[in-house]
């Protein structure tokens, strides 16, 4: 009952330094628009609709990785984080109430993003909702993970991008999948079993990231 | 109690700490000293448990949750009100009647009446005098201080002083100075770096 209130306090606090500050929703809603008008010309006009679901997983992968370099910004620049190391909570609540507060800002971003995205491409359908949604758990529980471990570097910027890339791929492959594929099912599937095994591995991993 | 042995920390080539060794007993007072870059701060991240030692061994008594840490930096959100700052350390950090405690303190260090200001807002006097009160929130058994008087006027170098004295035999403290003078009355061990 404990870590649960734990994790609401930590990701309310998140979403109440957000509100304030307004430093990360807003750059990833303008990015994600951005990046949909600019596809959106350079697509040539008789391309395929799936050719346009690359893309809009391209935007996607890229708005949460704006939203994740910002996410560990506050507890980095004051310190933050050793105080909350040192609290006897249990450390991957700090991981969860992160997680949670940087989902919340994904699909915060997704609301505009995906009913731009069906009024410049094509409609989505719901395995396409579905494994959008899949893949934003996985995408902020690999990347709040690795987000912490890129923020106590001065390369932040640089480093996760790298990190984060190339375990996105699956989540890629699963998302254009349930979107394009005659059996989305499968791919959800995937994304599910995907997300369960990053999940876990991130929140038992998240202690030995935060210390030396 | 603490007790070090042999510590010695590299980042890199570079070696901060060397042969670090002393015992302070449950309630002493170790005032560390030394010139800027001497590893006074690495050594207190040690105690506090922030930073393994390349070599060494390091046993206290104080588990983690027990230890009261003021750093360099106050810890704390800049986008939160010390209230709420407060309320999220006193959660963590299973505080209880933390309501009270956090008034109690707010009060003491004069900071009640910008209680519900941003962080941002505050000079870094307040700052630290915010930083003070999260350090004592949980009332610690160990309390590591660097720098405790950094940025603060007269008056809240008077408070620090008050607070000291008060915890001095009954808490066990490590505190780090430029200034092992202003601490010699309550030290009951002293450590200089070089």
């Amino acid at each position: 009952m404990s870590y649960a209130a734990d994790v609401a306090a930590l990701a309310r606090k998140d979403l109440k330094v957000e509100l304030r500050t307004r430093d990360t929703l807003p750059a990833m809603l303008l990015f994600v628009l951005a990046t949909l008008v600019v596809f959106h010309f350079a697509l040539p006009t008789n391309a395929a609709d799936d050719a346009a679901y690359g893309l809009l997983w391209v935007a996607i992968v890229f708005t949460a990785l704006v939203g994740l370099t910002r996410a560990w910004v506050p507890e980095h620049e004051h310190g933050v984080l050793d105080g909350l190391v040192l609290a006897p909570c249990d450390r991957s609540a700090i991981w969860l109430g992160k997680t949670l507060a940087t989902l919340a800002f994904v699909a915060a971003a997704q609301v505009v993003a995906l009913p731009a995205f069906a009024l410049f491409f094509a409609p989505l359908g719901a395995p396409a909702i579905a494994g959008v949604l899949l893949a934003d758990v996985g995408i902020c529980a690999v990347g709040s993970l690795l987000a912490a471990m890129a923020a106590a570097t001065r390369s932040r910027e640089v480093l996760l991008p790298l990190l984060l890339l190339p375990l996105a791929i699956p989540l890629v492959v699963g998302g254009v999948g349930s979107a394009v594929s005659s059996e989305p099912s499968r791919y959800l599937l995937f994304l599910g079993l995907y997300d369960a095994v990053f999940a876990v591995l991130s929140w038992a991993s998240f202690e030995y990231v935060v210390t030396e | 109690m603490i007790r070090a042995r042999g510590l010695e920390k590299r980042y890199g080539r570079r070696r901060v700490l060397r042969g670090i060794s002393f015992e302070l007993p449950a309630g002493g007072f170790l005032v560390v000293s030394g010139a800027n870059g001497s590893g006074k701060t690495t050594l207190l991240r040690i105690l506090a448990g922030l930073v393994a030692p390349t070599r060494g061994t390091v046993d206290i008594e104080a588990g983690r949750g027990r230890i009261g840490l003021l750093a360099h930096e106050p810890l704390v959100y800049r986008e939160l009100s010390a209230l709420e700052n407060l309320d999220l350390y006193g959660r963590l950090y299973r505080v209880s009647e933390r309501r009270e405690r956090i008034g109690m303190l707010l009060e003491r260090f004069g900071l009640w009446e910008a209680r519900n200001e941003r962080v941002a807002a505050y000079s870094r006097g307040m700052a630290q005098r915010l930083a003070l009160c999260r350090t004592l929130l949980h009332d610690p058994d160990l309390l590591v201080l660097d720098e405790p008087f950094s940025a603060l006027d007269e008056a809240g170098v008077a408070l620090v002083d008050r607070e000291l004295a008060e915890l001095a035999g009954l808490r066990t403290v490590v505190a780090s100075t430029h200034e092992p003078d202003r601490l010699a009355a309550l030290a009951t061990a002293e450590l200089a770096l070089t």
